[in-house]
């Protein structure tokens, strides 16, 4: 093995190992998975969001040529479980989830009828043969109206589209009543659609002389697919293989799962045959998990000097039709979140989730924690604006100092280390901020909409702790010194475009002292990665790649009792440094891991009572998650005959702990922030009053692109994590979380000279348009509840 | 996203496309760039038993010079018109129309006719074509026709082109100055919310305007308030473009409402008239 001689792989900004391949297009994604005698399914789906079925007649589909089989939910339904969610509340009232409709359909977009032909083409021609009478019902689509008492329901037979009521926090009265004023404010959070440019897709294959199931997934979660899925179809866990090939693009929407994976294991096993089936663009806006969604009224309690005493909210979570995995986790992740990085004595947020007619909400690169920085970091500048106070000056108030780090918040929460101040400060100076405040004056003088705006958000990553996870929140990894001495790494995380073919392997290089090609990293495939619980929560470096770390250490300490053998020493003597076993003070006898590792696996001379080979393997069970946070700021100008808003400065602060590599770290901030403006000042999901998804294409549903993208200005600062040896926090969603407030506050501060306090996202055209149309007409309205309003007047 | 099955001829001479249109009649498409009728094949939206490619039919491709006018065949790629040195030179306001369309794959493929027959009342095309009194000649079992580009917009997706026919090519005057076209695009698709195009000559001044209503349309209000006049002030053209969405109905969608679109379609004609006046 050559020397390494270089500095340290971690902290390198190096390019991913793993681009090659995807930029040549010779990687393998589902689809592009054939096996032999492989058939393939289509769906037919709902074109309602809500009707009884009153018959379908596939006779004429199933003389299609080509055409297996046709199938419809009394087919299929009652030799499948139930899709799963993992993450129930109390009382919960909600659905049981078939794969296919009984009889009725819930959303447009509910899997109706499957057929299975010999090829694609002819599964989907004969999807135009079924015919499927529908009596339409009237949909649930609005979740305020859902929750009124003569409302039409989503699910008549649960008598009810309320869902849960879920809280956090202590009742936070007393403080509200200590407030020198109140600001109360409604903010609705728009739904998104996570549109990954994979749609999902998967191959089924049942061995049936063996009993096993093969599923090939476009997933963020083979592991967790393994684990339930396989009761769904009558298959055993240690007989079913799930993998994770090429996945492009999951932000959470991978998360899951799907009706669609448990159906086409049931097809593969029923027919005897592998079974694929390819999401298209239209089935991917309608029936893949959507994000956001929620509806909030924030009452803050503050004294006059911008000290926030309270914030209690009352949110309405519109969890759609059925719930998916995690979809009640999602709000409650927003409760926790709410008091974001400030010291507030009373936060309670109570969540009423409501069932509508539509699509299921869930965990969308975020996951409730970009509802919550935006409302905070939004509620933040009301404040300001309302008293009059600069909104810096009211974040840095209320503000936890460095030194009170752990910090216990209000929503029983530890956040593990910070330095806010300094995030914000560095933002700052990247930001030029005392030149940018002066540029917007000089642009307001001269009649033009200019705003800057800050958001100093926090959240949580690294998710976590078992006992706050509704199965397993450790990880796991595995090490392999192989004969050769070149290393075989498996995570148990789930890497879909993070990049930790690449930082894992700087990790291991580093601690191996070996060349980084030397090391190759094994993910997304139960059978290689014996266990794991994969890749959301910007969670798998802390934790995933502790885990690699301790086997690791396991594995430098085997191989120290077999060089001291070697070396006619003891193992407490022996020393590893720069890929050399030695005695202390004896290098000149040093062994390498090629010398070590041929010992262990010739197996001749090991010590006693030793088992040979070379390996280890570790679960990392974290104390404590871990919190990231930083600070953004953005200058924008909005075109006042437009409402079009142009941002002309980003910069970002993100503090995600100690960063293997900063490459990976920008790569991570900048995408995250591109969705963000996304979410910001274009995206909306739209169901129209019948619930047609009047947004299911990319016609009509806008992502950002190139040339949205701002010209970025990325820093960052670095407050190690004391949760996990390595010292990361996880930078996965920083951006999607820190941004959407950033720019949201940036066009409202544009708009403030003309008496705006608040506008819901997305600030599109004409929604600022008719916002400035509004405010050049009326006068300004405050959101301080007056004094003679406040219940039991104020103290 | 496959399309319903369809039988695919590739004619070699615009003679034998239309020999094959005549034969399968309605039942047939014409094929030029694909970036119109493939995405609604996919969608099942359009299922046309037989799919006819004219796209390698080279004479249909041209840019040319003829005397006063320019020819381009209907087969010119928006890149194509994009890049063109003779338009840049004598036409330009149609290398700034194509330089707006979509992105670069679809200018690469897509093509004037095509998108001009498809006539999506949010093109780009049929603003600046209105604008320049474009001619259509249009090629049929009998000869070609003349269309002028005022009679080509019938309706929704419908043109003066019958379904036994081609488009085949489009003539526009040399028009060196005094051209402009300035569009809000729908963020998501790229075509154009409100687009205005607009070409001043003299004391005529022409303005053609896309996405505000079922089909494009000459805001003859705004022609008649200031055509006629030597100089055209800031605050005259503020008050023509007031009767951009005169005598038509706006449409309204989830990307804008009627009243924005027409607000917009006034916020462009201005705009477009400004650039249009500043380069005469």
């Amino acid at each position: 093995m050559a020397k390494v001689k270089e500095k340290p792989y971690f902290g390198r900004a190096m390019k991913r190992v793993e681009d090659p391949r995807l930029i040549k297009g010779i990687a393998t994604y589902v689809d592009d998975i054939d096996l032999v005698g492989m058939l393939h399914a289509a769906i037919l789906r709902s074109p309602h969001a809500h009707a009884r079925v009153s018959s379908i007649d596939t006779e004429a589909a199933k003389s299609h040529p080509g055409v297996v089989r046709v199938l419809t939910g009394a087919d299929v339904n009652p030799h499948c479980g139930t899709i799963p969610c993992a993450s129930p509340l109390p009382g919960q009232n909600s659905p049981d989830h078939t794969v296919l409709a009984g009889d009725r359909v819930y959303f447009v977009g509910h899997p109706v009828v499957v057929v299975v032909a010999k090829d694609k083409y002819a599964a989907r021609d004969a999807l135009d043969l079924i015919e499927v009478d529908y009596d339409p019902l009237e949909a649930v689509i609005d979740p305020e109206r859902a929750l009124e008492k003569d409302s039409p329901l989503t699910h008549p037979d649960l008598g009810t589209n309320h869902a849960f009521t879920w809280s956090v926090g202590d009742d936070p009265t007393k403080l509200l009543e200590q407030a020198d004023h109140i600001i109360k404010v409604r903010m609705v959070h728009q739904r998104l659609t996570p549109m990954a440019i994979e749609p999902r897709g998967c191959v089924a294959s049942w061995d049936e002389g063996q009993g096993f199931l093969t599923l090939w997934t476009s997933t963020q979660v083979p592991h967790l697919v393994r684990t339930l899925l396989p009761g769904l179809v009558g298959a055993e866990e240690n007989k079913t293989r799930i993998i994770a090939p090429e996945v492009g693009g999951g932000f959470g929407s991978k998360l899951q799962v799907y009706a669609e994976e448990v159906l086409a294991c049931h097809l593969s096993r029923r027919l005897g045959a592998p079974v694929k089936w390819i999401e298209g663009r239209r089935e991917n806006a309608a029936a893949t998990i959507h994000g956001r969604d929620q509806i909030g009224t924030y009452e803050v309690g503050v004294k006059k000097d911008g000290t926030v005493l309270a914030v209690r909210s009352h949110t309405i979570a519109d969890l759609g039709s059925y719930l998916q995995l995690l979809t009640p986790a999602v709000p409650t992740l927003t409760g926790l979140m709410l008091g974001g990085c400030y010291k507030i004595k009373g936060v309670r947020m109570d969540v009423v989730g409501v069932h509508t007619n539509k699509m299921a909400t869930d965990a969308y690169r975020g996951a409730g924690r970009p509802e919550a920085a935006y409302a905070i970091e939004r509620l933040m500048d009301i404040v300001a604006d309302e008293l009059g106070l600069d909104p810096v000056a009211v974040r840095l108030k209320n503000m936890p100092k460095p030194r009170e780090f752990p910090f216990n918040t209000a929503t029983g929460l530890t956040y593990d280390s910070g330095n806010y101040q300094r995030a914000l400060k560095e933002a700052q100076r990247l930001a030029g901020w005392n030149a940018l405040l002066k540029q917007r004056d000089r642009a307001r003088k001269a009649g033009r909409l200019f705003g800057v705006g800050v958001s100093t958000y926090v959240e949580i990553c690294a998710l976590g702790p078992s006992k706050i996870m509704a199965a397993g929140g450790w990880e796991w990894g595995s090490v392999k010194i192989e004969l050769s001495g070149k290393v075989t790494i498996a995570t148990g995380v789930t890497p879909h475009g993070q990049g930790q073919e690449t930082s894992f392997a700087q990790i291991a290089a580093d601690r191996l002292s070996i060349p980084i090609d030397d090391i190759t990293i094994y993910s997304g495939d139960t059978a290689t990665s014996h266990f794991g619980r994969d890749t959301y929560g910007s969670r798998a470096t802390a934790l995933g790649g502790t885990a690699i770390v301790l086997s690791i250490d396991k594995v430098i300490e085997k191989g120290k009792a077999i060089a001291a053998l070697l070396l006619q020493s003891k193992p407490k003597k022996m020393e590893f440094k720069a890929g050399s076993f030695f005695v202390k003070g004896r290098k000149r006898n040093a062994l390498g891991w090629a010398e070590i590792a041929t010992e262990a696996y010739i197996a001749k001379n090991i010590p006693a009572g030793f088992e040979p080979g070379l390996e280890a393997s570790s679960f990392f069970e974290p104390p404590n998650c871990t919190y990231p946070f930083g600070t953004h700021i953005v200058a924008v100008e909005i075109d006042r005959d437009t409402g079009q808003v142009k941002i002309l400065k980003y910069v970002a602060v993100d503090d995600c702990g100690k960063q293997v590599n900063p490459l990976l770290v920008e790569g991570q901030v900048q995408g995250g922030v591109l969705q963000a403006i996304g979410h910001a000042l274009m995206e909306q999901t739209v169901y129209d009053e019948s619930g047609q998804l009047l947004t299911g294409e990319f016609m009509d549903y806008p992502l950002p692109r190139a040339s949205d993208a701002p010209e970025y200005v990325i820093g960052s600062t670095e407050t190690p994590s004391p949760s996990n040896p390595l010292g990361v926090k996880g930078v996965g969603e920083a951006g999607t979380i820190g941004a959407t407030p950033a720019v949201a506050n940036a066009v409202i501060d544009a708009l403030s000279p003309l008496g705006v306090r608040h506008v819901d996202i997305p600030l599109t055209p004409e929604r600022v348009w008719r916002v400035i149309q509004a405010a050049e007409s009326h006068p300004p309205v405050s959101l301080m509840v007056p004094d003679e309003d406040r219940k039991g007047g104020r103290k | 996203m496959i399309p319903a099955a369809f039988d695919y001829e590739r004619p070699e001479s615009l003679d034998e496309a239309l020999r094959l249109l005549a034969e399968h009649g309605e039942d047939a498409k014409v094929l030029a760039g694909g970036h119109s009728l493939l995405p609604a094949m996919k969608l099942r939206l359009a299922q046309p038993g037989v799919v006819i490619d004219i796209g390698r039919i080279d004479a249909l491709r041209s840019i040319s010079k003829q005397g006063r006018r320019i020819a381009l065949g209907a087969l010119a790629t928006h890149y194509e018109i994009e890049s063109s040195k003779l338009l840049t030179d004598k036409c330009p306001l149609l290398p700034e129309v194509a330089a707006q369309i979509g992105d670069v794959q679809i200018r690469n493929r897509g093509t004037i006719g095509g998108s001009l027959v498809h006539a999506d009342p949010a093109a780009d095309w049929p603003a600046a074509i209105l604008a320049l009194d474009a001619e259509m000649e249009i090629a049929g079992r009998d000869g070609i026709r003349t269309v002028a580009a005022k009679d080509f917009f019938v309706n929704m997706m419908e043109t003066a082109v019958k379904p036994s026919e081609i488009l085949v090519s489009i003539t526009v005057p040399v028009t060196r100055k005094g051209v402009a076209y300035a569009k809000f695009a729908q963020k998501a698709s790229g075509f154009a919310i409100a687009g205005a195009a607009v070409w001043i000559e003299g004391r005529r001044v022409a303005v053609g305007i896309t996405g505000v209503a079922a089909r494009a349309y000459r805001a003859a209000g705004v022609e008649a308030a200031l055509g006629g006049r030597r100089s055209l002030k800031a605050a005259a053209i503020e008050e023509a473009s007031r009767h951009v969405a005169d005598n038509v109905e706006p449409l309204g969608d989830i990307h804008a409402s009627a009243e924005f679109r027409a607000h917009l379609a006034r916020v462009y004609t201005v705009r477009a008239l400004e650039m249009a006046i500043s380069r005469k």
